[in-house]
């Protein structure tokens, strides 16, 4: 199933439960989904308009009515274009928002360079008391969605809306506070977010016929970052590779590192190297980024070597 | 309340120079000229409960020119809401009264603001989900004329035209000044009252924003339009400073200023007085 299934199909439960979750968009709600839910809920569907920076304020107001609301658009408009109503109007005013922010990093594709944030993670990772998440499957989502509802504060959710391999089955025992081992190995851990995480597991297999012994974990949330869990997994190998569909600066390589400061042990990264997107398909993106299962393949042989 | 509003004026606005001229400086231009609207709104027309700040269903004022702070926690001392006494502690570390309204640290502020423009927004907000409520509340907003340049203040008068938001009631307080220079130099805005009726707001323009009565008489007009299926937006006539003449005649440079202990006692030696 697409992740925007899953979405609109947990916005559509919540929204039936509870009265007080209302969406917002932004003139995106067709491309992200719950567009079609505006006919059901007349009521706790709104358009801002292309007004983001008018959505996110509107949202806290509603908020400081106990209103539940979602807002929701493209990764760098829910981000970079306004982070600073994301910052004093939700986040410094506390208040219970949740930011969607869809088409992450090079999932953008054909929208290119404009659209391809690979910044919004750091963007808002340095401010204070936003938790910022991303789903590696549909079933990942699919459980963190109620949970990110009922949790009283601001999320933001990395959205990819088409369909990923599944990773994990209706088992998954989700806590969007911890990291997932998907994977247990002594040669090395590797974290991964998102998409990538995926192709960690594809790059552990390629590593495990190569005679490397790759753990991966998945780090579903890298803020408030699951401290005790990375520095756990990674000591436990000795070696880390970070993986993510975001520049190296400010996202998941950032805060691994962060976490892992006072740990003596190699930490190479997979991620975009600081540069700006641009158009083209996935496979193109990946690999002129370097973000191949190669890549991480050869990755985490360096990081090995460096141990 | 039957108040005499002029001297409910006069007191909140020496508390709002004693407030200042605890920390020896602050925005005193923008709080003296907002006097009179808080007066009337928080003595006459809003339904509120000081001993109930979060009461259901109350009316609401989001202070969107957020460094009005020091004249808001002046009114809701006065009102009832907390200690005069509070009102020294202006900007000390720790205070409960920060330079900025923050719903998280004061009883009686309704949303959190400082970041122009955003404030307006989320009063927009709070005017749908109290028509999604149901609970009759009207949702009052004060902005800047210098606020009035930022984008968002004009996608939030879309919004709040598009969704009907009869509830809501926004003031701006026009005293022609800003930071660098009067408003007209600096990125003009007018003709004010033609863009709010142009955005589909009702408009209501007060010759004299700092005469209680004429507020008055406007906050009762903006009340009575409920039902027009159109926000209201009163322009209020100010002046920048007003009440202090040595505040007045500073112009522009009036924003934020440093205070004396001298010239707090100057000021309101002018206001007690009654020149006002």
């Amino acid at each position: 199933m697409d992740m925007k299934t899953v979405y609109v199909s947990a916005l559509d439960k919540m929204m039936a439960e509870d009265k007080h979750v209302v969406v917002l968009d932004a003139d995106l709600g067709r491309s992200i989904g719950p567009r079609s839910l505006y006919a059901k809920y007349p009521n706790q569907c709104f358009e801002a308009g292309i007004a983001e920076q008018d959505m996110a304020s509107i949202a806290a107001g509603m908020a400081s009515y106990d209103f539940k609301p979602w807002i929701e658009t493209f990764t760098p408009f829910a981000t970079r274009r306004i982070c600073d109503q994301v910052t004093i109007s939700i986040a410094y005013a506390k208040r219970n928002v949740k930011i969607v922010g869809s088409d992450p990093g090079i999932t953008a594709e054909l929208n290119g360079g404009t659209h391809m944030s690979f910044e919004d993670f750091g963007v808002l990772r340095s401010v204070p008391d936003i938790v910022l998440f991303e789903a590696a499957d549909e079933v990942e989502l699919a459980k963190a969605l109620p949970v990110i509802n009922d949790y009283e504060g601001c999320v933001y959710l990395r959205l990819f809306r088409k369909e990923l391999p599944k990773i994990y089955d209706d088992n998954y025992k989700f806590d969007l506070f911890k990291v997932s081992t998907l994977r247990e190995g002594k040669d090395l851990t590797i974290f991964a977010s998102g998409i990538m995480v995926h192709d960690a597991l594809e790059a552990a297999k390629l590593l495990a016929e190569q005679g490397v012994d790759a753990e991966v974990v998945n780090v579903h949330t890298i803020k408030p970052i699951d401290r005790e869990g990375v520095i756990a997994a990674a000591r436990k190998t000795g070696a880390v590779l970070t993986v993510e569909n975001h520049n190296v600066i400010g996202g998941l390589h950032s805060a691994v590192l962060e976490a892992l400061a006072e740990e003596k042990l190699p930490v190479c990264a997979v991620g975009v190297q600081d540069r700006f997107g641009e158009v083209g398909k996935m496979p193109y993106l990946r690999k002129v980024l370097g973000l191949t299962v190669e890549d991480v393949v050869e990755k985490a042989k360096k990081a090995v070597a460096l141990k | 309340m039957s108040t005499d509003l002029k001297a409910l004026c006069r007191e909140l606005r020496a508390d709002t120079v004693e407030c200042i001229g605890s920390i020896g400086r602050g925005h005193m231009g923008g709080c003296l000229s907002a006097i009179e609207l808080l007066a009337v709104l928080y003595f006459e027309e809003m339904n509120i409960d000081p001993k109930n700040p979060k009461m259901k269903g109350r009316d609401r004022f989001i202070c969107s020119k957020g460094h009005a702070g020091p004249a808001v926690y002046a009114t809701l001392s006065k009102r009832g809401y907390f200690d005069r006494s509070l009102l020294y502690t202006l900007n000390q570390g720790g205070t409960s009264l920060p330079s900025h309204c923050d719903m998280l640290r004061t009883p009686g502020i309704d949303m959190t603001a400082g970041s122009l423009g955003q404030g307006f927004s989320c009063a927009a907000g709070a005017a749908l989900a109290s028509k999604l409520e149901g609970d009759g509340a009207t949702v009052y907003t004060l902005i800047g004329d210098g606020e009035s340049q930022e984008g968002q203040i004009w996608e939030a008068a879309m919004f709040a035209a598009a969704r009907k938001l009869d509830n809501l009631v926004g003031f701006t307080d026009y005293n022609k000044l800003q930071l660098d220079a009067p408003v007209s130099e600096v990125c003009d805005i007018a003709p004010l009252a033609d863009k709010w009726a142009a955005f589909g707001w009702n408009v209501i323009d007060v010759a004299d924003g700092n005469d209680p009565y004429q507020v008055k008489d406007a906050v009762e007009k903006a009340k009575a339009n409920r039902g027009s299926g159109k926000p209201t937006m009163v322009i209020l006539n100010t002046k920048k400073g007003c009440g202090v003449s040595f505040v007045e005649a500073m112009g522009a440079n009036n924003h934020h200023i440093d205070l004396s202990k001298d010239d707090m006692q100057r000021a309101l030696d002018e206001i007690k007085g009654g020149a006002n």
